[in-house]
């Protein structure tokens, strides 16, 4: 497709799960073997139940995995500190959640301006790169200042795209992004993903069981009760 | 990876403005701690300050002699309780040679006498120096003179509250009163002063030229307070003992037995009101820490409220970068933020209640910077030391399950 399609971005070798609870362990991922390349529109699919949002939250760095390597950029970070961690997920890593995730008390242009502030950035500069990504998703000036609550859901999750494009990610990952709008709404959202793939080349990874949803990425694998089960 | 701790003591000052009644509840246990501690020092520093006034104004070689027994293991708690010293005792003091003769102030409670009425109240005997001394003067009439004191005259200058007692409205100038039997003409009435700094009513007066108490109050006359000075200021320790064996020797003590009196001289005394100052202190340091204890308990109480409605904010923060040190150092300031501003409030309303006592009570405050400056450094200390428990919690949350968190 284009010309770093060999590069590896992600790389998961042997990755299992097991969430314990209490006496209880419940393996979630199991031998998880997968390579995503650089520039990559990437969809995981599956059940409700079968693992996606765990996977995603290892991929993300969010967790780590209980047994397997995991290589994020031809870096290990299966072992790394937590503090460590943060720090990749500030600088390679952007979020998008299906219930939007934005922080309530603080205003959309605070919203996303927030991992530039973590990243040291100072607040000018931060203020016009947020600016930047708002106007790249379709978020009006005049709505910059306005809390989470006074814009529609279709707007809170493309304000939630302008956060994980702000500090220009490298790899975007989507966890049901379109869970909680309707299709009308979907479509617009995901064409906004297609834009910032083919734009700026960001790999972006998509959970998601709606294959209208999937059908906006170009790789697709399955997931079943922890196993990929279909590349 | 640094930002601006101004940006987060702006965010915290965002969130308690987005709560104001919640955030003004949670500090008025820091504000009501603060503003009792600030009200009552200065209430303590205007009470030491009156007292070291009044001790000043005795003069430096001064001497107090107080009947009382040093084996009651205490300084007496008010005049005129026990009876071992006599007007006889304070003239002999009087002789003595390293004590002055004039500058002498003897009190002793007694009846005084107008027509069918009679007022029992505190008779000092002094001089013609006494108004300017005190600065104390008179309103009606005149005090007596020089003169009137050398040659014992049977005059007397009353207190207001003496004053009222006898004669109600009338002005006692003029009239004759009997105190020990001895008549006495009214020359003069003080200025009503009021309460002093122990509660006395100080207008509770008749002043008569010690040499007319020495010399014309006959019999045994139970003396309350005599005050006399050396002669100079390194005569003090002389004339203490030069008392000391004067009044063991007319009051028959034998050797291996106490004293029934007390000489103290000014050092002494100061150090006593230094010592109880010092204990009022502690009083008040120890309340400040209570307040401030359950000023701070609040804080934190309100502040794990808050880390656990603020979970999922923990989670997106998390998510997008925040190391723990950064969600550790965002709840600290907060706490901080928000006792500082209890303290701030707490100390404004110290300053009202401190002016207000002043102004509607006897009692004279004195406010200095310090208490204030230890206030704003305790409630900042309460809120980092109460504030740091919930900001803990918070940092140590897990992203996944904080970002699940509804
Ligand atoms: N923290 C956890 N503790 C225990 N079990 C969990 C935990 N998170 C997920 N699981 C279990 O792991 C399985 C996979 O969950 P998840 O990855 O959320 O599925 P999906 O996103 O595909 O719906 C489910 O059975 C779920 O109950
Ligand atoms: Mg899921």
């Amino acid at each position: 497709m284009d010309g770093n399609i060999n590069k590896t971005v992600i790389r998961l070798e042997h990755i299992g799960m097991i969430y314990k609870t209490g006496t209880i362990n419940y393996e979630a991922l199991k031998d998880i073997n997968l390579t995503i390349y650089k520039g990559e529109f990437f969809s995981i699919m599956g059940a409700s139940g079968s693992g996606k949002s765990t996977l995603m939250n290892i991929l993300g760095c969010l967790d780590q995995p209980t047994s397997g390597k995991y290589f994020l950029e031809d870096e290990d970070v299966s072992t790394l500190s937590k503090d460590r961690l943060a720090d990749i997920r500030n600088k390679k890593i952007g979020f998008v959640f299906q219930g939007f995730n934005l922080i309530q008390r603080l205003s959309i242009i605070e919203n996303v301006e927030l991992p530039l502030f973590y990243a040291g950035v100072p607040h000018k500069e931060a203020n016009i790169e947020a600016k930047k990504a708002l106007r790249l998703v379709d978020i009006a000036e005049n709505k910059e200042n306005n809390f989470p609550n006074q814009i529609s859901g279709g707007e809170q999750q493309r304000v939630a795209i302008a956060r994980a494009i702000v500090h220009n990610a490298s790899i975007i990952m989507a966890d049901e992004p379109t869970g909680n709008l309707d299709s009308v709404r979907s479509n617009e959202l995901m064409s906004f993903f297609k834009k910032i793939n083919d734009e700026r080349n960001v790999t972006i990874i998509l959970v998601t069981h709606e294959p209208d949803v999937a059908a906006f990425a170009k790789k697709h694998i399955i997931v079943k009760d922890g196993h990929i089960v279909d590349n | 990876m640094k930002f601006p701790i101004l940006l987060d003591i702006q965010s915290a000052f965002k969130t308690f403005a987005r709560n104001k009644a919640r955030s003004f509840l949670t500090t008025l246990g820091i504000i009501i701690g603060v503003a009792s501690v600030i009200a009552t020092v200065s209430i303590g520093q205007g009470a030491s300050a009156s007292v070291q006034n009044a001790i000043n104004a005795l003069g430096s070689n001064l001497l107090i002699i107080l009947p009382g027994s040093s084996n009651l293991g205490g300084v007496q708690t008010g005049f005129g309780e026990l009876s071992t010293l006599t007007l006889q005792d304070a003239k002999a003091i009087r002789k003595l040679p390293a004590v002055k003769t004039d500058a002498a102030n003897i009190r002793m409670n007694e009846q005084v006498i107008w027509r069918g009425n009679n007022w029992g109240t505190s008779v000092m005997g002094t001089s013609s120096t006494f108004p300017v001394i005190k600065k104390w003067p008179v309103t009606k009439g005149e005090f007596f003179d020089k003169q009137q004191d050398d040659t014992a005259a049977n005059v007397a200058v009353i207190g207001t509250t003496v004053a009222t007692q006898l004669f109600g409205l009338m002005n006692p100038v003029g009239h004759i009163v009997l105190i020990h039997n001895v008549p006495f003409k009214i020359i003069g009435e003080l200025k009503a002063i009021g309460f002093n700094a122990f509660g006395q009513d100080q207008d509770d007066i008749v002043a008569i030229p010690i040499t007319t108490m020495m010399e014309k109050i006959a019999g045994i006359s139970w003396v309350n307070i005599i005050m006399v000075s050396a002669k100079s200021k390194k005569d003090t320790g002389l004339a203490q003992n030069q008392i000391t064996a004067l009044l063991r020797q007319r009051h028959h003590i034998p050797p291996h037995k106490p004293n029934d009196f007390y000489v103290r001289n000014l050092t002494q005394i100061a150090q006593t009101a230094g010592s109880s100052a010092q204990i009022f202190t502690i009083l008040l340091a120890a309340v400040a820490a209570v307040s401030l204890l359950v000023g701070g308990i609040g804080i934190m109480n309100i502040m794990l409220v808050s880390v656990t409605e603020r979970t999922k904010e923990i989670g997106i923060r998390m998510a997008v970068g925040a190391k723990k040190n950064d969600i550790l150092k965002q709840f600290l300031i907060e706490s901080s933020v928000l006792s500082l501003f209890g303290g701030v409030l707490g100390i404004g309303l110290g300053v009202g209640i401190s002016d207000l006592i002043s102004l509607i009570s006897p009692l004279h405050t004195i406010l200095t910077i310090e208490p204030i400056i230890i206030s704003i450094i305790f409630s900042v200390a309460v809120g980092v030391f109460f504030g740091f428990y919930p900001a803990y919690k918070a940092s140590n949350l897990n992203p996944v399950e904080a970002l699940r968190y509804e």
